[in-house]
């Protein structure tokens, strides 16, 4: 089973997204827990994308790509635009007690990204960015 | 995303309502960036109908919480979905911050 999403990035569009995410996953019966850890996944990447990569330009877009076999998911994100956007660290290990010590906001998205999902690469083709996140599930 | 408050002698209520990402974040840090914030003795949360939240929205508490321990002001979440508590649990913050299941046990801390 395979569905596909085309959004301008606008982080108005992150909840369009999260629907998407969400009727592909609660077809299959699975726990509210794990849809939500994989909604969320998805929409830290997409959020990346949307705010750091496009400015959130809206005449920018990307594209969604969900692919369900039977235990697991493949997930492709592909920025539609021409900057090379690789997160300096996909798997970073915050410490949270000194976040809340500095008051920060941000930072925590990737780590996130990196614990819920069992695989998470960013990579250029054609010119444009692209992350593949994958998860088996039961 | 919606945050309604209630207010009594020493305490603000907030109640969440929706979802928090990095659209709806930008309402509830206004909320938490009043000043008057620090005249409270405990900031509540209640979350029971907040169904998601995203780094952006965690960010947020996290952002205000020295702030307000440094003012002797107590944050303290209720009645969080279990999915939700789930995203604090990913990044151990359930160990970091005050949340209890009820409203009693809230207003009790």
């Amino acid at each position: 089973m395979t569905s596909h999403l085309r959004i301008a990035c606008s982080r108005q569009n992150l909840q369009q997204v999260r629907d998407f995410v969400r009727g592909f996953l609660m077809a299959g019966h699975r726990s509210e827990v794990i849809v939500n850890q994989v909604v969320l996944a998805v929409d830290e990447v997409v959020a990346n994308f949307i705010i750091h990569a496009n400015g959130e330009d809206a005449s920018q877009f990307l594209d969604l790509m969900l692919a369900l076999t039977e235990h697991r998911l493949d997930i492709e994100i592909e920025d539609q635009g021409h900057t090379i956007f690789i997160p300096s660290s996909v798997a970073p290990n915050p410490d949270m007690r000194e976040y809340i010590r500095q008051g920060r906001k941000g930072g925590m998205g990737m780590a996130l990204v990196s614990r819920i999902m069992d695989q998470v690469e960013f990579f250029e083709r054609n010119a444009h960015t692209v992350c593949h996140l994958s998860k088996k599930l039961g | 995303m919606k945050v309604t408050t209630h207010t009594s002698t020493d305490t603000l209520t907030l109640v969440l309502d929706g979802e928090l990402d990095a659209s709806s974040a930008v309402v509830l840090d206004a909320e938490l960036n009043k000043p008057e914030i620090l005249n409270y003795r405990k900031v509540l949360v209640d979350c029971q109908r907040l169904s998601y939240i995203s780094s952006a929205g965690l960010g947020v508490f996290i952002s205000h919480l020295q702030r307000l321990q440094d003012s002797d002001v107590k944050l303290v979440f209720f009645n969080m979905q279990e999915k939700v508590f789930n995203v604090f649990e990913i990044l151990g913050l359930d160990s970091l911050m005050h949340i209890v299941p009820t409203e009693q046990e809230a207003q009790a801390a």
